[in-house]
């Protein structure tokens, strides 16, 4: 019992870094029909970025605050400089753009920063401590939950709350009647960008302290999870990549604590291809909801 | 036409839209002065909409001018409501994901949203998805996001569609009410005979008659046009 709740509790650490990299992925996905394969890529550099910046600055924070503005810098880029002049008539134009990224990204953080992994440090201790004599929860974790806590419900608020997040809705649901309404689309676009790569730096710096540390493709494997966990939610449901999220880390976590950590890739690729077999618009997608 | 400065309202000067070798509006001229409520009729095909989509700035003419108040016009879509122009669309066009509430206020904010959800008499809806609501309902909804934005110029393109005698009798109220200067396309000439000030008929893309209800009832180019042969 002790091993299970101890899983448990590092599933949804893992989950929920997880349910923020896929809320990225379903954030522009909502509002340009794209999955982003870039997004790891795009987490990584800025994460380079941050470790740089806190190095320098010798603190963890400034380079912390760091990679959420450079993700902002990076998403609202890519869109206006990138993704807007790609011919959206087939969706494979704007996979193969975002794959093309990925290696470009990659390849430039190889020159600059060299293929070998780097220490990221963790701005908490990753120790557990003990609750009812059961090691459960390290203050990382708990950091883990409250920064992805704090990302939704931000999130939430923005879309549900202000006009700002109802224009940025309504131009992801039908952009031509909210052009008419004096929406400006494109504006709106390059906001969903930058946020889906804040959020996707913030997950990075979340989960990269985790992992074997820095490396141009430190997100990549991180990334299969997240989408996996985004497919599963139904792409154009941000509760369901979030629920999603946390299924996906239970499911990593039990399964390397059960059966082994090699095991537990395949596992995500299996219940990918499953949930692709038997639900493609995933288990918490209303179905036809975005019909304008 | 002229184009002083004074000239108030919207006006359109020798307005030509060509796709491919179609020739979809063909020299056609309207002025839309403050308060008036000018009609756009004509069978299918004759353009009605594609002089919508030109000032909305969704199609560009070849030739012809746009003033709105004396000064050159020529809106691009997300620019009408800074101009004060607001459209409704032939279909319902509402965002199904959100609230009736919420789908009015993408075209104002909320104070103007419940206003005219009240004028709409559908603000018992709100909390609702347009999809939950009968066909009429929506196109209210469709008619409070317009008015939402507090406009001076109001675009209905086909507002009656669907719609049952009272429905129809309700919106011919509410163009009467309204101060905004009104541009309506409709087919229920009923509607259009009991509203407008002035009717402007298209035939094949070509003006082929301007004036009061009365001129336009009695005018044996439109007589043909509607029904192949002269009245």
């Amino acid at each position: 019992m002790d091993r299970f709740l101890f899983l448990t509790f590092d599933g949804l650490s893992r989950g929920a870094v997880y349910a923020a990299f896929a809320l990225a992925l379903v954030l522009i996905w909502r509002a340009a029909r794209i999955v982003n394969f870039a997004q790891g890529a795009m987490a990584v550099a800025t994460a380079y970025v941050a470790y740089s910046v806190a190095d320098a600055t010798g603190s963890y924070w400034i380079g912390f605050l760091v990679a959420v503005v450079a993700g902002l810098l990076l998403g609202a880029g890519v869109e206006r400089v990138v993704m807007r002049f790609v011919d959206h008539s087939s969706p494979l134009n704007g996979v193969v753009v975002a794959l093309g990224l990925v290696l470009i990204i990659q390849g430039v953080l190889g020159m600059i920063y060299g293929n070998e992994f780097r220490p990221a440090a963790a701005p908490f201790s990753r120790d557990a401590f003990e609750i009812g004599g059961v090691a459960l929860l390290s203050r990382y974790d708990l950091f883990v939950f409250g920064a992805v806590g704090a990302v939704v419900v931000l999130l939430t608020l923005l879309f549900t709350r202000t006009p700002t997040g109802l224009r940025m809705r309504a131009a992801a649901f039908a952009p031509d009647v909210s052009r008419l309404l004096g929406v400006p689309v494109g504006g709106m676009l390059t906001l969903g960008w930058a946020l889906a790569a804040a959020v996707g730096s913030l997950a990075g710096m979340l989960v990269i302290p985790t992992e074997l540390g820095l490396h141009p493709t430190a997100m990549d494997i991180v990334f299969i999870s997240a989408f996996t966990a985004a497919v599963l939610g139904g792409l154009d449901s941000p509760i369901g990549a979030v629920l999603g999220g946390l299924i996906v880390g239970l499911l990593l976590s039990y399964i390397s604590g059960y059966l082994g950590a090699t095991v537990a890739p395949m596992a995500v690729l299996a219940l990918l291809v499953v949930v692709l077999l038997s639900r493609p618009d995933g288990l918490f997608a209303r179905s036809k909801a975005r019909t304008a | 036409m002229s184009t002083e400065k004074a000239d108030p309202g919207l006006v359109l000067h020798h307005i030509t839209v060509r796709f491919g070798g179609l020739l979809a509006l063909d020299d056609v001229s309207l002025r839309a002065g403050p308060g008036r409520v000018v009609g756009v009729i004509g069978p299918n095909g004759a353009g009605k909409t594609t002089l919508f989509n030109v000032i909305c700035g969704f199609v560009t003419p070849q030739s012809g001018a746009m003033t709105l108040d004396g000064r050159p016009f020529r809106a691009r879509p997300h620019q009408l409501a800074r101009h004060g122009i607001a459209r409704t669309l032939q279909g319902v066009g509402q965002f199904n994901g959100m609230t009736v509430l919420e789908n009015v206020q993408v075209g104002g904010n909320e104070k103007t949203a419940w206003a005219a959800l009240e004028r709409c008499e559908v603000a018992e809806h709100a909390g609702k998805r347009p999809g939950e609501l009968p066909y009429a309902k929506r196109k209210r909804v469709e008619l409070a996001r317009a008015l939402a934005s507090r406009p001076r110029i109001l675009m209905l393109d086909e507002p009656a569609g669907g719609l049952d005698t009272d429905e129809i009798r309700w919106l011919a109220d509410l163009i009467r009410d309204t101060e905004s200067t009104v541009l309506l396309v409709e087919h229920h000439m009923e509607l259009v005979m009991s509203v407008c000030d002035e009717i402007l008929v298209l035939d094949f893309g070509k003006p082929i008659a301007l004036g009061t209800p009365g001129e336009i009832r009695t005018d044996e180019k439109v007589a043909e046009a509607y029904l192949g042969t002269a009245a």
